[in-house]
């Protein structure tokens, strides 16, 4: 066979957010104990009742035991040789967006997020999150005209600090796991959003996480407030430059929807992968999870997952209030080494709940992807239904995919549908495409992008494009 | 007995050619050529090659050329890619078009007319225009405008992929189309309505080749040359009354011949 290994190559990755902007750093000592979380709560001028509930998940963290049941293969991760704050130094109090670092703001630049006045997205609002803090959040102004407050999380905890006790928690307990209790003791920066009573947030939010520094973790924590009828679209993106090291990145997202409040919350997740051997890459262990509190309230989770050398992550749903909805909708390519243990959970304990999971893994090179969902029917979920459907899709030969949908059901008056299907881009259609003139690579790039069309569609227009153009670059490569 | 020496310049010559797919030989030397406005019909039993050299013609890379080649206007074309093989002008319609979920028709035979109309220095078209050249297309072979919004060949009928393969046809404007077994699987409606869209596509610049089992779609498209094919060699050539025997008589007539050189 001539092309045999031409699959293989078409899917090297280039990756071109790898670089490290240099600036100078304000970073703690590395290693983990109370003296730690108190510095960093000390540094961020918090109330007593954060560092309590921070200390409060660091002793819960320390009796729990790092969770092996995705049976992901990774070294032994030492939580005393990572540095738990980092942030570039930069005048205390900066009152626009001019005073920051023009180094800052050439690094967004770079990532195709300009922050400044002049040049920055016209229908998005950006929160640009670099190494563990906030660095810039665009459109304040306009969107407080709206009444819809979106800030870094540290800012909320001084501004709106009722807002964060009331909340922060309540999605996922800091004893919730491992991750989440850690990033409990120790989270630094993120967004927050509030989206006020009967408010259709005026454009798009946005979060951009860039991790820029070797040696520390990334632990950051949004938490999304949508009161009664309110919604609001949220998008989250994440590069890392390339480091020969694993870097952590444990995160938790909270959202919470009121009475007929909707939030749509999308990501597009290109951390570093590490190189053809597996060598570096972030780790992304990440807990995401939503509660539709109200009445016909709707969480809907859409996500591209390409990057990160190892991701485990399962944005969830808690549908509480009646009639609520949930949906999942996810693209989660892996190629080389990368490792992808990635789903949902759909918890549906109101009545006439429903829930929708869309499920899309592509595995290439050595890859192992798998979908990992839970669909549970409580005892009063009556009338509620749920419609899963899982497709796998391997390039190569070498690559794996596995689905383990659990379904756990304790209201015979409730519906569970689920769907599977694994599929290989074959030779003969390659064939196909090649011998209608249709370049090798971009047939794969096609045959992918309509395997995830379902996925694509539930994206925001702009973010659809990116992930698609972003599959297609991962799948370039040298032909012959 | 080889082609007539013609004025013109071939479109396709098949030197001697001999291929193998997993060291299994299954070509052993074929030799055919091909002038603007002929039309070739290759018969034979099948697993005799026929689909093979098709495939071959078009670089499939399952195949090695272990000897011989492929001249396509006048170029050794052996070690092009597929794609650009189609791009310079040749087509193959496939026995069994391929389903690719997810893909929409109209995507797809828009990306790929836009190849050839690139190779040509032709303007690319857009979504827009490419409506209008579809539509026209499309009433060739009779298709509905539905087909356009489906995932390519996707739950298509046999009849309908059939007619899908010469949609592209007509929209690509191949110098040389092989059609292999275009006609199985047609009914008599469908077979006349296919029949005729590949009159109406080709010209006296253009070559056909057709491969097929049956006369009924030589009745319909009458062949200059008709050539026999055992065992990865072509043991016969003849005009069109060489396939009307062979209906009569079947391959058990042909396996006393010995390859004609």
């Amino acid at each position: 066979m001539v092309k045999e290994n031409l699959v293989k190559d078409v899917v090297k990755e280039p990756y071109k957010y790898g670089f490290v902007t240099d600036i100078e750093t304000e970073k703690i000592a590395k290693g983990l104990n109370e003296n730690i979380i108190k510095l960093i709560s000390q540094k961020k001028e918090e109330p007593k009742y954060l560092l309590d509930f921070r200390l409060n998940a660091f002793k819960k963290w320390q009796k729990m035991k790092e969770p092996d049941w995705a049976g992901l293969g990774y070294k032994q991760i030492d939580y005393q040789d990572i540095i738990y704050y980092s942030a570039p130094k930069q005048k205390e109090k900066i009152s626009s967006l001019d005073e920051v670092d023009p180094k800052l703001l050439e690094t967004f630049d770079k990532l195709g997020i300009p922050l400044t006045e002049q040049k920055k997205l016209t229908n998005v609002a950006v929160d640009a999150v670099f190494d563990s803090v906030s660095i810039a959040t665009t459109f304040r102004e306009e969107l407080a005209e709206h009444g819809v407050i979106f800030c870094s999380i540290s800012e909320a905890v001084k501004n709106h600090s009722d807002l964060i006790e009331k909340y922060l928690g309540t999605v996922v307990p800091a004893s919730d796991n491992y991750f989440a209790a850690l990033n409990s003791a120790v989270f630094s920066d993120g967004s927050f959003v509030y989206i006020p009573k009967g408010v259709t947030c005026p454009m798009d939010l946005s979060s951009y996480f860039r991790i820029n520094s070797g040696d520390s973790g990334q632990f950051e924590r949004t938490l999304i407030i949508a009161e009664e009828s309110s919604s609001v679209s949220y998008l989250e993106g994440c590069t890392a430059p390339m480091f020969d090291t694993n870097t952590l990145h444990a995160a938790v997202v909270e959202l919470i929807a009121l009475d007929d409040a909707s939030i749509k919350y999308s990501t597009v997740q290109n951390w570093y992968a590490g190189d053809e051997e597996g060598i570096g890459g972030i780790f992304n262990f990440v807990t995401k999870r939503g509660k539709c509190l109200g009445k016909r309230s709707k969480i809907s989770w859409s996500q591209v997952e390409t990057g990160s050398a190892i991701t485990w992550k399962y944005p969830s749903c808690l549908l509480l209030g009646e009639e609520s909805v949930g949906e999942f909708y996810s693209v989660a390519l892996t190629n080389n080494l990368q490792q992808a243990d990635t789903g949902t959970k759909m918890i549906h304990i109101g009545p006439k709940t429903k829930s929708t999971i869309v499920s899309k893994g592509i595995s290439a090179g050595n890859s192992i992807n798998s979908y990992r969902g839970l669909v549970k029917m409580g005892t009063k979920a009556k009338g509620s239904r749920n419609y899963s459907q899982c497709d796998s899709m391997l390039i190569g030969d070498q690559a794996s995919a596995n689905t383990f949908p659990y379904i756990k059901s304790q209201q015979p008056n409730s519906e569970i549908e689920h769907e599977a299907s694994t599929c290989r881009i074959s030779e003969d259609q390659l064939f196909y495409l090649q011998s209608r003139g249709i370049e090798f690579e971009e047939a794969v790039s096609m045959m992918v992008s309509g395997f995830c069309r379902d996925v694509f569609n539930q994206l925001p227009m702009e973010f659809a494009a990116e992930a698609d153009k972003l599959l297609a670059l991962k799948l370039e490569g040298s032909v012959g | 007995m080889q082609s007539k020496m013609k004025e013109s310049e071939p479109i396709l010559e098949v030197e001697n050619l001999s291929a193998s797919t997993d060291n299994l030989p299954i070509l052993k030397g074929v030799s055919l050529t091909v002038h603007p406005g002929e039309i070739h019909a290759i018969m034979g039993r099948n697993g005799c090659g026929k689909s093979t050299l098709s495939k071959i013609i078009a670089g499939h890379p399952s195949y090695n050329i272990t000897n011989g080649g492929i001249k396509f206007l006048g170029e050794n074309i052996n070690s092009l890619e597929p794609e650009e093989r189609a791009q310079s002008g040749i087509f193959l319609g496939f026995q069994y078009p391929i389903e690719i979920p997810g893909v929409s028709n109209l995507e797809f035979l828009r990306v790929s007319t836009n190849a050839r109309r690139k190779f040509l220095n032709k303007e690319e078209l857009d979504t827009f225009d490419f409506e209008e050249l579809v539509k026209e297309k499309l009433e060739i072979v009779k298709m509905d405008h539905a087909f356009l919004s489906r995932s390519v060949n996707q739950g298509f009928s046999g009849g309908e992929k059939k007619r899908n393969e010469i949609l592209q046809m007509a929209l690509l404007e191949p110098k040389i189309a092989i059609l292999d077994e275009t006609d199985s699987g047609l009914d008599i409606d469908a077979l006349r309505i296919v029949a005729s869209g590949i009159k109406k596509i080709s010209s006296a610049q253009t070559g056909i080749i057709l491969i097929t089992h049956y006369q009924r779609l030589l009745d319909e498209i009458k062949p200059n040359y008709v050539h026999v094919m055992s065992d990865g060699q072509i043991i016969k050539t003849g005009d069109s009354d060489l396939a009307l025997e062979l209906e009569k008589k079947g391959y058990e007539w042909t396996d006393n011949f010995i390859k004609e050189t």
